[in-house]
Formats: structure tokens, sequence, C-alpha cells
């Protein structure tokens, strides 16, 4: 948006002057006519004067042009006072030369007409206004107030066509008001004279709640928005939402984000959520859209990232003592300031507004992450047609930023429909769906993704259960009788776990009998080893005892031998020795 | 009306030697004489000559003429063509009538 503004200017686009009004000159795509009187027109109490004199101050205080702000209403004084709330010191403005309020009083009872006039006067003042401070800016506020004032409406009107004509020869910004007159713009038909750059601004009342809202009627030279656009009057002074980025070209992101429900992420292919993207989770009541919300957020600061959280529904305490039940502190990165509540009731202003609060708070604090807790809430103040053009400008301004959102909403029927929550689900890129599962006189959550774009997501229900110390995601058991949750399922599962047991019994049975096997059969090779081992004794013996009687027979022999032949040599002795 | 005893102080605003500014000056001039002679003081200011003056009396168109004493202060526009209007806006008593 604000790359329009940085582009140098060619020859043929009109030269703008930066209002430094919050998204007024992203509207215009750089501001208003530069050198040009602007007419600035709508009933009272729109923000008229303000928006004049806020154009003044940011020129003096931002861009460096002193501004004449001629007021023919209020006085010097007054207007300063209006205007201290904001901020905006006009005395010192005013010491500091770079502001001059020239207050133009006229009290037609002190004056008397006669013969030709002119408004020289006017022009005298202005220009010796403007010559003293080098004004860049001039705002008349109103102008209209000469038409009560003086009678001769011939005289009035050719002297304004001068003025203008006047200011443009002056090249000074000019922005001149006027009341909204019956169909037309002004009630004097300023617009006759100032042809350039026209704004409406409009006070509405709808639902009892009122909104402002600001138009650029005609922008001669230029594109700009032609739609109606909300602005807000808050202690920063104006701010115009230009949110409707038409384009849809903005960056994206492949990071992931964790839920910070593990489970969770698993289902969403390991990883969670897209950086930037949008979350929606929708239920029916109490199945814990908004645990799964302050998980999302808890997470988000424990990466040490910022999280704005925009409750409608709990104040943030009540948020903070109900997520302590599940084990999460929040109240700890409010501490630190990573985390931001900001609650209000939907009815307390217009949608536009909450638009509009939403977007300077996220502006300002720069979140990673937002949360919307809950936006079925905002359809009190608005139409379902409505609070979906506000989510899709929101939408769109937070994927610009690259800031990942989570909206939560309310299913009122049980039947889960698919076309509810608001008509966004067709804007959001990831959508939860948290559902009552009741069967066997319980109710129990169930959870399953509806679509998650860009990445592989599981089909499957879960179930969700909220513990004391935290969310988590079971899977859900498919009996005989369909899906099985809550007791059921644990039912289920007691009855897997004993059959486990069982079997594993009769296992251990069977395998105590192997191993007897096993003892039998060993015992039974060790005898037959020890039978085999003695008849080989035996054998072996048997050899034994046949070496030992050959070797004794040859002994014998020998002997024998021995002994026959000694008997020859006893017998030789004894014949020798007779 | 007490004016007889008062001296009258009229203020005249101009911007340079337009038509205007110089028949103001003019018809002034004859209607004092013929009225006010000499209980009046004229203070003719050239607004060009000094522009910070303007804001002092609020003035806008030109001419203008502003009634400072007596009180309250009246404010005649226009280039004053119009006597009886003049005297009515200043509310002068026409002397010879």
């Amino acid at each position: 948006m604000t790359s329009k503004k940085d582009k140098p200017l060619s020859r043929s686009t009109l030269a703008k002057t930066p209002t430094g009004i919050i998204g007024l000159d992203e509207l215009t795509g750089g501001g208003i006519p530069a050198g040009r009187p602007t007419l600035v027109c709508g009933d009272p109490g729109c923000g008229k004067t303000l928006l004049s004199l806020e154009f003044i101050v940011r020129g003096a205080t931002q861009y460096n042009e002193p501004g004449v702000f001629i007021a023919f209403e209020e006085k010097s004084e007054e207007l300063a006072m209006n205007v201290a709330s904001l901020g905006f010191d006009l005395e010192q403005l005013q010491r500091d030369g770079l502001l001059k309020i020239d207050h133009i009083h006229i009290e037609r009872s002190e004056i008397e007409e006669t013969g030709e006039y002119d408004l020289e006067g006017l022009f005298i003042r202005l220009d010796h206004a403007i010559k003293s401070i080098g004004a860049k800016r001039v705002v008349l506020d109103t102008i209209e107030n000469l038409f009560s004032g003086l009678s001769n409406q011939f005289i009035l009107r050719s002297e304004l066509r001068r003025l203008f004509q006047w200011l443009k020869e002056k090249k000074v910004t000019a922005i001149i008001t006027g009341e909204k007159g019956n169909g037309l713009l002004t009630r004097q038909g300023l617009e006759e004279y100032v042809s350039d750059c026209v704004i409406l601004l409009e006070h509405r009342v709808s639902n009892k709640i009122s909104t402002r809202f600001l138009r650029v009627v005609k922008y001669r030279g230029s594109v700009h928005g032609t739609n109606e656009y909300p602005f807000l009057i808050d202690s920063d002074g104006i701010s115009v939402l230009p949110v409707t980025s038409l384009l849809l070209a903005h960056d994206v992101s492949s990071q992931r984000v964790s839920s910070g429900i593990p489970a969770l992420d698993d289902m969403l292919g390991g990883q969670g959520f897209f950086k930037g993207s949008s979350i929606l989770v929708s239920g029916t009541a109490g199945t814990g859209k908004t645990s799964i919300a302050a998980y999302f957020a808890d997470q988000t600061c424990q990466r040490k990232e910022r999280c704005a959280y925009f409750a409608f529904e709990e104040s943030p305490q009540q948020i903070v003592r109900n997520m302590k039940s599940i084990g999460i502190d929040l109240n700890a990165h409010v501490n630190k300031g990573l985390l931001q509540f900001h609650a209000s009731r939907p009815t307390l202003f217009g949608l536009e507004m909450h638009l509009v609060s939403m977007y300077k708070i996220i502006k300002k604090f720069k979140p990673q992450t937002v949360i919307l807790d809950p936006i079925t809430n905002l359809i009190t103040v608005g139409s379902v047609s409505e609070v979906k053009s506000m989510l899709i400008r929101l939408i769109d301004f937070l994927q610009a930023e690259q800031i990942t959102v989570m909206f939560t909403a309310l299913t009122l029927n049980s039947v889960v429909s698919e076309q509810t929550d608001e008509g966004v689900s067709s804007l959001v890129d990831a959508w939860l769906l948290v559902r009552d599962i009741e069967s066997n006189g319980e109710r129990n959550r169930g959870m399953y993704i509806m679509k998650s774009r860009g990445m592989k997501h599981s089909n499957q229900v879960r179930e969700f259960i909220i513990r004391d110390f935290g969310l988590d995601l079971m899977d859900v058991f498919l009996g005989a009788d369909g899906v099985l949750t809550g007791s059921a399922r644990e039912a289920e599962q007691l009855k897997i776990q004993a059959g486990h047991v069982l079997r594993d019994f009769a296992v251990g049975r069977k395998d105590k009998e192997i191993e007897r096997k096993r003892t039998v059969l060993e015992a039974k090779i060790a005898s037959l080893k020890e039978e085999f081992e003695s008849i080989t004794d035996a054998l072996n013996k048997s050899y034994v005892e046949e070496d030992l009687r050959n070797e004794v027979i040859e002994k014998n022999r020998a002997t024998i031998t021995d002994i026959r032949n000694n008997k020859n040599t006893i017998t030789d002795k004894k014949k020798k020795g007779r | 009306m007490d004016t007889e005893e008062q001296t009258w102080e009229l203020r005249l605003y101009v911007a340079g030697k337009t038509t205007k500014s110089v028949t103001a000056i003019a018809n002034l001039k004859r209607y004092c004489e013929e009225h006010l002679m000499g209980k009046y003081v004229i203070e003719i200011i050239d607004l060009l000559v000094q522009p910070q003056l303007a804001e002092g009396d609020q003035i806008l168109a030109i001419p203008t003429l502003v009634r400072k004493v007596p009180e309250p202060i009246r404010k005649i526009i226009g280039d004053l063509s119009n006597e009886e209007k003049v005297l009515v806006g200043l509310n002068i008593r026409p002397v010879n009538r």
C-alpha cells in the first residue's frame, strides 16, 4: 500500500500532499492534491474540523509544512482545548511558528451592508497569515459561515470562486470544510468551486451503534478507493481503515508454526500450521475452542513471539484462570509482554470500529499471532454479510502482515453444517472442527481437520481430551458399533489389554512346556552319551585284556623257553657236579 | 441620544486605491462633514500596507467602516453609497432634516 507513495512521481501524475492521517494516504494513493483545494464535507459532528486540524498538525509535526487554520466557527483557544486530548499542543506549535490559527468572526447584527464591497480583507488576512509562517497548508473551517454573516450572495459566490483560484495560485494545499446540505454535498454548493478532490464524511447509526465513514467522492486525476471506509477518532486522532486491498497478491511463507498440541501437529503433517495462515476452530458450545486457542497463544509466547488475544466473550482474568486449570500459565506471558489481551464487548461499538481498533492494536503491537475468540459474538452487532466482509478485510490485512490468525466460532446447531461460521470457512486456510460425539450416555469431543490448504493432513476423527495437564488427541476406536469414544473407548482398550494378558499367559505356558521338553531331551541325550561311553569303555577294556593276555602269553612262552634252556644247563650242571 | 457631546471615532479599512475604496472614503468624508461637523475622527487603514491590523477588527470585506466610539461597535461594509443606510448603521441623527 505504501509503495505507491514511495514511487517517484512522473510528470504526468498529480503531485500529492500526504495528510499524515492513518489510512487516508493509502486510500488516496499518497494524500490530497498538492497545491489545490480539497473539500471535506459532512454532517455536524462527523469530524470535519478534527480531520482538517489533524491535516495541519501532522503537516507541521511530521512533514515540516507550516499551516494556517482559519476558523470561522471556533476560537483558537477553544480549538486548542478540543484537541488537547489528542495530544496536539496548538499553543506550542503557534509559538514555534509552525501553525497560525486565525479566528474569523462575523456578527450579523454588527454589520450593515451598503453598496459594493469585496472580500479583499479575507484575502489580505489569509495572505498575511501564510506569509508570516511560510505556510504550505491552509484550512478554512468552515467557509460557509460567510453565507450566514453576509447577505449579498452574488458577491460572496464570485469572491469564493476568486478565493479558490487565489489559493491555487498561492500553491498551498488547502482543505475547505462544508456542512452537508439537502441533496447536495454542501449547503452552499461549494463543490462547484472545489472540483479537484471531495471527501465526504458521514456518521451513521445502525443497530443503535454509530459509525463514522469516509468516502472519497471525487479525486480528479488520480485513482482512489471509492468505497466507504470507516474511521475512528481516538486518542491518536483519526484513523481510516482501508484494509480492502483488492489484490490477492500477498507474500506467503512456507514456514510452519506449531499449534501447541503435538498430536494436532501430527495430524497436520507433523509440523503444524503455515505461518501467516488463517485458522478457524469451530464447534458447539463447550467443545474446547478457547482451550485450543489458548494453547496456540501459549505456544507462540514460548517461541518468544508476540500474540494479541482479542476476547469478545470472557475477560482476560477469566481466561487466565480457566486456562490454569489445564496447565498453562498465560499470566506469565502477559507479564513478559509477549501476550496482550484485548477484551471488549461486541456491542461496545460497531463492527467497523472493532476492525479499526484491532487494526491499530496490531499495527502497534506487531504480534506474530492474533486470536479472535469468538467471532460468532460479533454477529450481535452486524449481519452475517457484514461480519464476513469485516473478516475478509481482517484476514487480508493479517496475511499481508504475515500474521497467523486463529478464529474460534460457535456453531449453534449440533448438526455439523459445512457452510456455517459466518461464511468465512472459504476464506480460511485451515479449518478445525471440534464436535460432540454422543453415545453410550456420555458426551465426548471429537476433532477433525475439515481442510488445511497446502499440506498433507489426517482425515481421521480424533478424540479430543482435556486433562489437568493439557490437551491431547486420541485415536478413536472403530468398533463393531462404529466409532468409540470416551469410556467406550477405554472399555475397548481394557478388553484389548485383557486379551494381551491372556495371550501372554498362554504363550508363557507353551514356552515352559518347551523348556521342560528340552530338559527331558537333554537328559536323554546325556544318558545316551553315558551309555555310549560305557560301551566304548567295555570295548576298550577287552582290547586291553587281549593285549595283556597276549603279553602274558608271550611272557610265559619266553619264560618256558628260558626254563627249558635252563633245565638243560641245570642238568648239565648237575651232571658236571656229579 | 447624547451624540452631541461625543467625538466619533471612525475607522475605515481599505485595500489600496481601488474604485470602491476611493468611493467609500469620499462618501464617508462627505457624510461626516454634513452630519458630524467637528465631532469626528476618521482613521483610514490601508490593509495592503498594514495587513496585520485586519485581525483586530475582524475585517473580511473591503471596504469596511468601523464605528469604535460610541459603543457598541458597528460595522458597515460596502462603498457607503447609500447614505440613509450608513446613517442608520452608524446611528447618526441627520442634522438637516
